[in-house]
C-alpha cells in the first residue's frame, strides 16, 4: 500500500471524522444523544430522503440526474391513499401499484432522454411539474382521508389498511423493545442492496463505465441506452418505495407534505460523493451523507437550534461537501496525472 | 515580387518531455496559398495552436509583415490580424444567433454601446458579407444553415478584421463537393487581395485544386517544401509519410481459411465498391491518408454504421452486424482509435479498464462479480502486453501513453476472437510500447483473422503480412509485405488522387 499525503487523507478520512467529531460534540454536551432511542430517531428522520437519494444516485451513476424523484415520491403518497381509501383496496395492490408507478415514470423519463434526446435535467423537470400536477387532479387538490367528501356528496367509505400503516410506524423489538421502525429496516435494507448492486455486480460497474465515459463503453458492446433507461427506472421505483413509507406515516394522502424531499434526498447524494473521496457517486457515501444530515439535524435541536435554521444548515454541509469533493481532491488528481 | 507576410524561424514547443514542435522554419507569402501536410502527432495543430495565440512557442521567432509577433491569446492575434478557421465550424459560429449577429460577433464581444441597433447591425453585417461576395439573409439563424454556409459566416466575420494570414484547418472535411467549391471561389478571391492563407487537408483534390505550394511536416519539423510547378503531389506525400524503415523483421505464415469475406463493400455513396477478404493467421494492415476510408470500414465491420451497399460472411455464415454488442457476440473485436475519446475510462482503474468488454464472464449468479477471477484475467493481460504499472488496481490515468494504449488493445486481446481490427493501434505511443504492441499482435494471430489500420506505413510494415492501400473510401493496393514496392505503396497512398478526375 502507498503512503498516502496527510491532503490524501483529509479527502478520504475527513468526512467521517466530521461525523465522527460531531457525535462526539453533540455526545458531551447532551448524553441523551448518545442513547439508542435518539439514534433510532435520527434514521427514521433519513429512512425516506434516503431512499430517495440512492435512487438518484443511480442516475448519477451513469452521468444523469432525476429531480422528479420528489414527484414521484408524493404521487404514490397520494395514489396509495386513492387505492385505499376511495377505491377501498388493500394494501398489497396499493403497494403494488405505486411501485409500478415509479417504474412507469422512470421508463418514460428514460425514453424522454435516451430516445428523444432531451437534456437529463429538463426531462426529469418536465416529468416533476407534470407529476405534481397530475396528482392533484383526481381529487380536485384535496387531501386524501378517511371520511372525506368525494365530489359525488357521499363521504369516502375506505381506509388505509392495518398492515400498510405498519411499514410507517411498526416498530421491530432490537435491544429494546418497540425500537427500530420498519421503515429503517427498510432504508438499510435498500441501501445494501443498492451498494451491493453499483459495488459488486457487472450491471453496477458498467453503469459506471457508462458514466465516466459513455462513447467507450458503447465501444466495448455495451447497451448504453438500456443501461441509461434502467437507471431512472431504478430511481422511479425507490422514489415510489419512500412515497409509500411517507404515506404509511402520515395514514392520509397529504397534498402539502413531501415538499423538501428532492432537495434534502439530491442533497444527500452531492454529499456522498466526498465520503471516502470517492469524487463520484456511489450509495455508500449517499447512504452516510442522509445520515451525517440527519445526525446534525438531531443534534442541533437537541441544543435548541430552532426549526427554521436547518434548510441553511443542510445547505452549508452540502457546499462544504461539494468543494471538498471538486476542489481539494481535484486537485490531488490533476497532480497524479 | 511577393511579400512574406509571415517568417517563422525555429519555432520550438514541447509539452511536459513531449517535443511537439523541433525547430520550425517556414515562410507564409502574401497571396499565396500554403497547403500543410502531415500525419496524425506530425505538429500540425500545435503550429495552428502556435500562430492563433492558444500556445505560446518555447523558443523561434515568428515575424509578421516584418515586426515579431507573439501574441498573449487569441483575441491578440486576431487583433494581429491572424485569423483561424477551425476544423469544427460549429466553434466558429453561434447557432441561435441570427446570420447579422454573429458576422458582428467579435465587436459585440467588444462592447460598445448598451442597446442594439438592429438596422445598423443588418446594414454593416452586409458590408461585411458583400466584402466576400456571400449573399445570405441576414436575419436568418446560423442553425438553419448547411454546414458550408456557417462555415462562410465564420470566414466573412474573420475577414472582417482585415487579416494578413488566414488559418483554415480541414475546412472541407464536412462539406459536399458543391459546397466545397464555394469555399475554394472564396479563397481564390482571398488570394487576389494578397491574404497568405495556410491550408490544412488531407484531400488530395482539395490540394491539386488549390495549392501555391506545398509544405510536409513529419516529427515536428518541416520535412519538405514544394513550391515549383507542377507541384510533386506524391514527393510531398512522401515527405510527409517519411520512409525510413527500421528493422522490419516479418516472417509471413501460411494463412489459414478465410474468416472474413466482403462483396461488394461501399463505404459511401459515391465510391467504388471493392472486395476485402481476411484469413486465419493473418495480420492485414490497411493504409492510406486521414479520411481515407478506413474507419468508415472499420465502423461497417463492427455494426456502428451499415455500408452503403455490400454482402459481409464470417467463418462462412452471413454477417450484418447492427451494433457493436451484435459484432462483439460473434467474435469481431474492434480496438478503435483516439484512446482518450474512444476507450479509456479515466474513473476506472487498469483492471476495470482491461475487462470491460466481457464483464459478463466474470461474473456468477445474479451478475455478481468475481473478484479473483476478474484480478486473474486483468493479471494476465497486463503480462502478455507488458504493461509497467505498480498494480491492477492503479487508476488508468496514472500510465503513461503508451501504457493506457496496452491497456485499452489488450482489452480486446484478452478474450478469443474470430476477427480482431485495430484501429491506429500505435496511436501516441513511444517506440518500445509500439513494439510490444506490435508483437503481441502477431503472436496471438494464430486462431483469428487480424486487420491493423494505421495510417504511418511504417507501422504497417513492422505488423502486417499483407498491406492493402486504402484511398477514397476504396482499395487501390494489396502488397505482400515482402521486397515491397515502397515506391508503388506511396503512389497508391497519394497516387488515387492524382488518377482522380477534378470536378469541374
Amino acid at each position: 500500500m502507498k503512503s498516502l499525503s496527510l491532503t490524501e487523507l483529509a479527502i478520504r478520512y475527513g468526512f467521517l471524522l466530521l461525523m465522527a467529531g460531531l457525535i462526539v460534540v453533540f455526545s458531551v454536551l447532551r448524553p441523551a444523544f448518545l442513547s439508542p432511542q435518539s439514534g433510532v430517531f435520527i434514521l427514521q428522520s433519513v429512512a425516506i430522503t434516503g431512499i430517495l437519494a440512492l435512487g438518484v444516485t443511480a442516475t448519477l451513476v451513469v452521468d444523469g440526474f432525476d429531480l422528479s424523484i420528489g414527484a414521484v415520491a408524493t404521487s404514490a403518497m397520494m395514489l396509495s391513499a386513492y387505492v385505499m381509501v376511495i377505491w377501498e383496496m388493500g394494501a398489497v395492490p396499493a403497494v403494488l401499484l405505486c411501485l409500478g408507478m415509479g417504474a412507469l415514470v422512470g421508463l418514460v423519463n428514460g425514453l424522454l432522454i435516451v430516445k428523444m434526446r432531451v437534456p437529463d435535467l429538463l426531462a426529469t423537470l418536465g416529468m416533476m411539474f407534470l407529476l405534481v400536477g397530475l396528482q392533484r387532479i383526481p381529487t380536485q387538490g384535496n387531501s386524501i382521508s378517511t371520511g372525506m367528501m368525494l365530489p359525488g356528496g357521499q363521504a369516502a367509505e375506505g381506509s388505509f389498511a392495518p398492515e400498510f400503516l405498519m411499514l410507517g410506524r411498526h416498530r421491530i423489538d432490537f435491544i429494546l423493545p418497540d425500537l427500530v421502525p420498519l421503515s429503517v429496516v427498510v432504508l438499510i435494507v435498500i441501501a445494501l442492496l443498492t451498494w451491493a448492486f453499483l459495488e459488486l455486480t457487472r450491471h453496477g460497474r458498467v453503469m459506471y463505465a457508462i458514466g465516466s465515459n459513455a462513447q467507450a463503453a458503447g465501444l466495448a458492446g455495451i447497451n448504453v441506452a438500456g443501461y441509461r433507461i434502467l437507471a431512472y427506472v431504478i430511481s422511479g421505483v425507490m422514489a415510489s418505495i419512500g412515497g409509500i413509507l411517507l404515506a404509511a406515516r402520515l395514514g392520509r394522502g397529504d397534498v402539502a407534505s413531501g415538499n423538501n424531499l428532492l432537495l434534502d434526498s439530491v442533497a444527500a447524494a452531492l454529499i456522498g460523493f466526498a465520503v471516502l473521496g470517492a469524487a463520484k457517486p456511489n450509495a455508500f457515501g449517499t447512504a452516510i451523507g442522509a445520515l451525517f444530515v440527519g445526525i446534525l439535524l438531531q443534534g442541533l435541536t437537541m441544543l435548541n437550534a430552532p426549526y427554521y435554521t436547518q434548510d441553511f444548515i443542510k445547505g452549508a454541509v452540502l457546499v462544504v461537501a461539494l468543494v471538498f469533493t471538486f476542489a481539494l481532491s481535484g486537485r490531488v488528481g490533476r497532480a497524479r496525472r | 515580387m511577393t511579400s512574406q507576410a509571415i517568417t517563422i524561424r525555429g519555432l520550438t514547443k514541447a509539452f511536459g518531455r513531449n517535443a511537439v514542435l523541433r525547430g520550425v522554419d517556414l515562410d507564409l507569402p502574401a497571396g499565396q496559398v500554403t497547403v500543410l501536410m502531415g500525419a496524425n502527432g506530425a505538429g500540425k495543430s500545435t503550429l495552428v495552436k502556435v500562430l492563433c495565440g492558444v500556445h505560446a512557442a518555447d523558443a523561434g521567432e515568428i515575424r509578421l509583415d516584418g515586426r515579431a509577433f507573439a501574441p498573449a491569446g487569441p483575441a491578440a492575434a486576431l487583433r494581429s490580424g491572424v485569423v483561424t478557421v477551425h476544423q469544427n465550424i460549429n466553434d466558429g459560429v453561434v447557432p441561435d444567433l441570427d446570420v447579422a449577429s454573429n458576422l458582428l460577433l467579435d465587436s459585440l464581444a467588444e462592447g460598445g454601446g448598451l442597446f442594439l441597433n438592429r438596422r445598423r447591425m443588418r446594414a454593416e453585417a452586409g458590408k461585411i458579407a458583400a466584402a466576400i461576395g456571400l449573399e445570405l439573409d441576414m436575419a436568418r439563424p446560423v442553425a438553419g444553415l448547411s454546414l458550408a454556409d456557417r462555415q462562410l459566416v465564420a470566414i466573412a466575420r474573420a475577414m472582417a478584421h482585415r487579416p494578413r494570414l488566414l488559418i483554415l484547418d480541414e475546412p472541407t472535411s464536412s462539406l459536399s463537393l458543391t459546397e466545397a467549391q464555394r469555399l475554394f471561389a472564396l479563397i481564390d478571391r482571398l488570394r487576389g487581395e494578397g491574404v497568405a492563407i495556410l491550408y490544412i487537408s488531407h484531400r488530395m483534390s482539395d490540394i491539386r485544386r488549390l495549392a501555391d505550394r506545398i509544405v510536409s511536416m513529419r516529427d515536428g519539423q518541416v520535412s519538405g517544401l514544394f513550391e515549383t510547378v507542377p507541384l510533386d503531389y506524391s514527393g510531398a506525400v512522401r515527405a510527409m509519410l517519411g520512409h525510413e524503415i527500421t528493422e522490419v523483421d516479418i516472417a509471413i505464415p501460411v494463412p489459414g481459411a478465410v474468416m472474413l469475406e466482403a462483396r461488394g463493400l461501399r463505404l459511401k455513396p459515391e465510391a467504388r465498391a471493392f472486395d476485402l477478404t481476411l484469413r486465419r493467421n493473418e495480420v492485414v494492415a490497411i493504409t492510406g491518408l486521414v479520411g481515407s476510408g478506413k474507419s468508415a470500414l472499420a465502423a461497417a465491420l463492427f455494426g456502428l454504421e451499415a455500408p452503403v451497399a455490400g454482402e459481409m460472411r464470417l467463418d462462412g455464415r452471413d454477417y450484418r452486424p447492427r451494433r457493436p454488442a451484435e459484432a462483439v457476440a460473434e467474435g469481431v473485436f474492434l480496438a478503435a482509435k483516439d484512446r482518450l475519446i474512444n476507450a479509456v475510462v479515466p474513473g476506472f482503474d487498469i483492471q476495470q479498464n482491461l475487462t470491460l468488454p466481457f464483464t459478463p464472464r466474470h461474473a456468477g449468479p445474479l451478475g455478481l462479480i468475481r473478484r479473483a477471477a476478474e484480478r486473474a484475467a486483468a493479471e494476465r493481460a497486463i503480462a502478455a502486453m507488458g504493461v509497467v504499472c505498480q498494480g491492477p488496481r492503479d487508476g488508468i490515468l496514472t500510465l503513461s501513453g503508451g501504457n493506457q494504449q496496452k491497456v485499452v488493445v489488450g482489452r480486446w486481446m484478452a478474450e478469443a476472437s474470430r476477427l480482431l481490427i485495430l484501429d491506429e493501434p500505435f496511436q501516441g505511443v513511444d517506440i518500445q510500447a509500439r513494439r510490444d504492441i506490435g508483437r503481441r499482435i502477431r503472436d496471438s494471430a494464430a486462431e483469428r483473422a487480424t486487420l491493423v489500420l494505421c495510417a504511418e506505413i511504417d507501422e504497417a510494415l513492422e505488423v502486417a503480412d499483407r498491406i492493402l492501400v486504402m484511398s477514397e473510401h476504396t482499395l487501390v493496393g494489396d502488397h505482400r509485405n515482402e521486397n515491397i514496392d515502397l515506391a508503388r505503396l506511396m503512389t497508391e497512398v497519394s497516387g488515387a488522387a492524382d488518377r482522380t478526375k477534378e470536378p469541374a
